[in-house]
């Protein structure tokens, strides 16, 4: 299909590059350059949308980020679907893929349209009234029924294959917008010498000076002033230029978000190019120079696709050279459509007649357009616009009544006045101030280092827009006063203000659809009956209506809602207010805000030394914090349950290395180490002889257990302290807050060594014989190194400290090397090992052998509201200590209450049932529902080496119920327990020494 | 993202290096074994969360790694001043957001 709507001799691209794109599946021509919404028009296409709640047909109503209807979605393949492209900022290239949503079977016929007919049911507030009963249809009918119905476009189902990156920057000017106004700013600030970045959401600079063909600066028109002025812009090395590129959210203290699509916008975009980068800018000043946006006319019909604002109809001519249509019809309440009409008549475009709501307005527009003889009508109004798919005329009456008139058009220019966009100078918590006289919302109160500028600044008239930008980056930026010229302003364009609200063609009456909201599908008539409904907000009515809660948040509709809701209510706007503006100003992508974090690179993964062993040994592995730990080790043809069985078996039988690297470690050093120690431990440290260990309990000041681990005196001042896997960071932080703030008098050095040190669990009867013939410098006798102690040495020839420790029951040490030789003293201890039958065992046997012994878990056993009592620890309080954090806690009245939960033992009276853990106890299982529960099962699991299910628990009174039955109901019935000691194994600890 | 002041390495950091640490000038009693109930529950519950100053704890988590105090406007998220761990509470702030 040829491109019939392009004009010869207009526009500004070049026609020498074609592309061939498709949508909806037929193929069309635009040209490079193009948006895809100019190529469409290009080619005669308007319909192509339906809208959210009614489904009606949708066309284009403007030509930039502020478009509401035109969404499409753009297909690259299948797993590179964007939904919801604004089509007016999706640039063309060859091969564009495009589809139009929300509609089936097709978009010119559209079954969803009945809702149209329907629509009565659909008025504001009817999610809240209409789909109320019964409770459980919302879950099951209504709301799928909804979504499936209404909605924009499908979100694609596979990972995006795209990368997007990140980048921070510091500049001394950040400009926000690159028309007139921006560039002026960033010439002024750059020629200072100081660090400058403009940014601008479209492909091009110049913003209205795309279609404003009046303007004429330093003696060029005003787009070709802006290339050249951008130019040499871009030749500064103090500059960042950055087009394509949204400013989404304005945070505290000028921190700024930047969205650059890299690549949307080309045909083949290479691997090696991000698909979208985040900025993250801190910026010294801040100059908002983001320009207005038009509204439309609010009036019977006007969504009609052909129905567009006229600004948009004048970029598609002066920039893309595609005329709207040919018989076109303009309504107005202000100048700016005036233009739109005179520069289509000039293309060569019939313009029916222009409908202007003023009286008697006067101006050199008005002039020009009689004098090229387009018909001129004042005082009336549109209060209709004809056609379904495609606007076929307007209704035209005197605006207080009076005979109708219908006019044949293609299409409608509309425009109510510009909006000033105040979006991010609101999200920087700038107060707005109503304006009375121009009937707008300004910057009134900042509450950052930054300046508006320009139509968002409510400044009217090139000359003043570029005298007051200009200034604006010259201010304060750099040491060196701006060596350039202010540039000046030969002819310019001005605009008058328009109106706010609903036109006289928005009809009282029910049936009629006078949007507001074109993307939420809100009329005027929703925000009256909102109100007469109670709501007396604006945020009620926002939210009632849905009113700018689209995607497009209002852009052109919030003035117009906020107008009607104030007219209907009978306050003055600035009384009623406006809404919040929120970031993002435009959608942001998840893309670009996950950036490079997924994958791999979304959390680090931390592995240990000898990691690559357990995995060469098919080792399974479970993630413990960032962890990666050896699960268990299956032998060919063994499960989970095989192979921790075997492992428990045989530690307990002979002997098993455990990586236990991960366990946190500090070193405490210091004089005052021992005095530290006791404050921050519940154990008394100072008589701790060096070379001796002990297992030390944490508490928070509240008097719960916080961390626990062994200890070990190296020397009068050196203590090797380990904690839990996950609780080294926060103890250390702890730590680290006491000794700096509460105990700063404590001469005592901290530092993490969990890294530093290797750590390879040796347990069993013949752990002894597998590390012996290894070690040099130390006298393993039982006399010289006891349970619960620690020497320094050689094993293989590298430094070690050596724990005689057991985490099993049985006899055990923890080998401590540094980590570089972790996994070359773990093979040597691997081969000492094979001699003996020693297997390597995971964290899930680890576990087991110490429930078998009733040692807890931090954080398993314990939830952060245990104490240490609850925990059966009582005798690692140091009674005689004066202080220690926690001590004032503990003693706390509810903490000292009988009745608390207490840890104790739980065997099933079927010993082959193994509980779940976290399932709830109750002493009587045929009590009514809800039960009474007095406990939970914190760890379980099935013992080998106890031939039985073994399990702990919280039990409110545990240690009184010694003996007792409980029950523990499940979904398959219930299960019989009895309370019992924690210890399953060896009560008396025989094997420590064995 | 907030500007934070470290005032032991003396210069502004971005709040991703740092950790709030909860209100300052809470002081430990060297006696706190022997606190009364009441003197207990208001060292360990009782918070002022004001709406405007507030003074509080932060940690140069992953720079110093020093605690020190700051304070800060809880209504406009700005903060007027920090100052090392130990040193006393303010007695003049310096002039109020612009």
């Amino acid at each position: 299909m040829s491109a019939t709507f392009r004009i010869a001799g207009a526009g500004r691209l070049k026609q020498a590059k074609i592309a061939g794109f498709s949508f909806d599946g037929r193929p069309y021509t635009g040209i490079e350059g193009d948006t895809l919404a100019s190529a469409l028009l290009a080619n005669g296409v308007h319909l192509v949308g339906r809208s959210f709640k009614y489904h009606r047909p949708r066309g284009f109503l403007s030509a930039g980020a502020e478009e509401p209807n035109a969404l499409v979605e753009i297909k690259r393949d299948a797993a590179r679907k964007t939904p919801n492209v604004r089509a007016t900022v999706q640039e063309l290239y060859d091969g564009l893929t495009a589809q139009s949503q929300n509609r089936w079977p097709s978009l010119a016929f559209d079954i969803g349209a009945v809702s149209s007919i329907a629509s009565p049911m659909l008025s504001a507030g009817f999610y809240y009234k209409t789909f109320m009963w019964p409770k459980a249809a919302w879950k099951n009918l209504y709301e799928p029924k909804i979504r499936a119905a209404a909605g924009l476009g499908v979100a694609p189902d596979q990972p995006d294959p795209d990368h997007y990156s990140a980048r921070f920057a510091h500049c001394e000017v950040l400009v926000l917008g690159g028309g007139a106004a921006g560039i002026a700013a960033a010439l002024a600030a750059a020629e200072t010498g100081v660090r400058v970045i403009l940014a601008d959401e479209q492909a091009e600079f110049g913003g209205s000076l795309r279609f404003e063909s009046g303007a004429k600066i330093e003696g060029q028109d005003g787009f070709s002033w802006a290339q050249s002025a951008l130019a040499k812009l871009s030749a500064m090395d103090n500059v960042r230029v950055l087009p394509r590129t949204t400013a989404f959210g304005y945070y505290a203290q000028n921190f700024v978000g930047l969205v650059e699509r890299v690549s949307d916008h080309l045909q083949s975009p290479g691997r090696d190019l991000p698909r979208e980068r985040q900025w993250q800018v801190r910026a010294k000043r801040v100059v908002l120079a983001t320009g207005a946006i038009e509204r439309h006319m609010v009036f019977a019909d006007n969504d009609r696709p052909g129905v567009m604002l006229a600004s948009a109809a004048r970029t598609y001519l002066n920039h893309y050279g595609v005329a709207v249509g040919r018989n076109i019809g303009v309504y107005t309440a202000n100048d700016s459509a005036y233009a739109a009409a005179i520069d289509l008549k000039k293309a060569g475009i019939n313009v029916a007649a222009i409908v202007d709501l003023r009286d008697n307005p006067t101006g050199p527009a008005i002039d020009e357009a009689r004098a090229l003889g387009i018909e001129v009508n004042f005082g009336r109004a549109v209060i209709r616009a004809g056609g379904k798919l495609r606007v076929s005329s307007m209704t035209v009456q005197p605006k207080n009544g009076g005979g109708e008139r219908t006019i044949p058009v293609d299409a409608i220019l509309m425009s109510a006045g510009w909006t000033p966009s105040v979006h991010l100078f609101s999200q920087s918590r700038g107060k707005v101030a109503f304006n009375d006289e121009t009937k707008r919302f300004v910057p009134g109160i900042y509450a950052q280092d930054c300046v508006s500028v320009g139509a968002c600044n409510g400044t009217d008239g090139l000359s003043a827009t570029i005298d007051e930008a200009y200034a604006a980056g010259a201010k304060d930026a750099g040491s060196k006063p701006a060596k350039g010229t202010k540039p000046k302003v030969d002819a310019s364009e001005s605009w008058s203000r328009g109106m706010l609200g609903a036109a006289p063609g928005a009809g009282a009456d029910a049936t009629v659809k006078a949007f507001v909201d074109f993307q939420n599908d809100v009329t005027a008539k929703d925000i009256r009956q909102a109100v007469h409904e109670g709501m007396r907000s604006i945020e009620h009515v926002k939210r009632f209506t849905t009113n700018g809660m689209a995607t497009d948040q209002g852009k052109t509709s919030n003035m117009h809602g906020l107008a009607i809701a104030a007219e209907t209510l009978g306050k003055p706007i600035p009384q009623v207010g406006l809404t919040t503006f929120r970031a993002p100003y435009t959608p942001v992508t998840f893309g670009s805000i996950v950036g490079l974090a997924r994958g791999p690179l979304f959390d680090p993964t931390r592995k240990t030394a000898i990691h690559p062993w357990a995995e060469r040994q098919g080792a399974m592995f479970e993630d413990v914090g960032q962890w990666k730990r050896a699960w268990y080790f299956p032998k060919p043809g063994e499960d989970i349950h095989a192979a921790v069985d075997r492992e428990c078996v045989t530690v307990r039988k002979t002997a098993g290395l455990f990586d236990a690297s991960t366990l946190g470690k500090i070193e405490v050093v210091g004089p005052d180490a021992a005095k530290f120690m006791e404050l921050l431990y519940t154990n008394p440290w100072e008589k701790l002889e060096p070379g001796r260990c002990r297992y030390g309990i944490m508490l928070r000041e509240d008097g719960f257990i916080y961390d626990d681990g062994v200890v070990g005196r190296l020397a009068a001042d050196r203590f090797h302290v380990t904690t839990t896997t996950g609780g080294a960071p926060r103890v250390m932080n702890h730590m680290e807050d006491y000794l700096q703030t509460e105990f700063p008098h404590l001469n005592v050095w901290l530092t993490s060594i969990t890294e530093q040190w290797a750590v390879i669990a040796v347990q069993g009867p013949k752990s002894r014989d597998i590390i012996a013939p290894l070690v040099e410098g130390i006298d393993m006798s039982d006399e010289a190194l006891p349970h619960m102690s620690v020497r320094e040495g050689r094993i293989c020839g590298v430094p070690t400290r050596l724990f005689r420790m057991s985490f099993s029951g049985e006899r055990g040490f923890e080998v401590n090397v540094p980590a570089d030789y972790g996994e070359a003293v773990w093979e040597a201890l691997w081969a000492e090992g094979q001699k003996h039958g020693a297997c390597a065992y995971g964290t899930e046997s680890m576990h087991v052998l110490r429930a078998e012994k009733g040692y807890i878990i931090v954080g398993q056993d314990t939830d952060g509201t245990v104490t240490p009592n609850d925990a059966g620890l009582d005798w690692a309080v140091g009674k005689k200590k004066a202080d220690f954090v926690g001590i004032r806690g503990m003693a706390r009245p509810d903490l000292v209450a009988k009745g608390r939960k207490q840890l104790v033992g739980l065997k099933t009276r079927d010993p082959k049932v193994v509980l779940e853990e976290g399932a709830q106890i109750v002493a009587d299982p045929k009590q009514a529902i809800p039960m009474k529960m007095i406990g939970h099962v914190t760890s379980s699991y099935w013992s080998q080496n106890c031939g039985r299910s073994i399990a702990l628990g919280l039990v409110a009174g545990g240690r009184d119920r010694m003996g007792e039955t409980l029950y523990v109901p499940m979904p398959n019935g219930v299960i019989e327990v009895e309370v019992t000691g924690m210890v399953f194994f060896d009560e008396k600890g025989e094997r420590l020494n064995g | 993202m907030l500007l934070i002041r470290c005032p032991y390495c003396e210069e502004e950091r971005p709040e991703l290096e740092f950790r709030n640490a909860g209100e300052a000038h809470i002081a430990r009693s060297p006696n706190i074994a022997g606190e009364s109930d009441d003197d207990f529950e208001k060292f360990f519950f009782i918070r002022s969360n004001p709406k405007g100053i507030i003074y509080e704890r932060w940690r140069h988590m992953h720079g110093c790694a020093r605690f020190f105090n700051a304070v800060r406007d809880t209504v406009s998220d700005r903060f007027l001043m920090t100052y090392k761990a130990g040193e006393p509470k303010p007695a003049k702030l310096p002039g109020a957001a612009k």
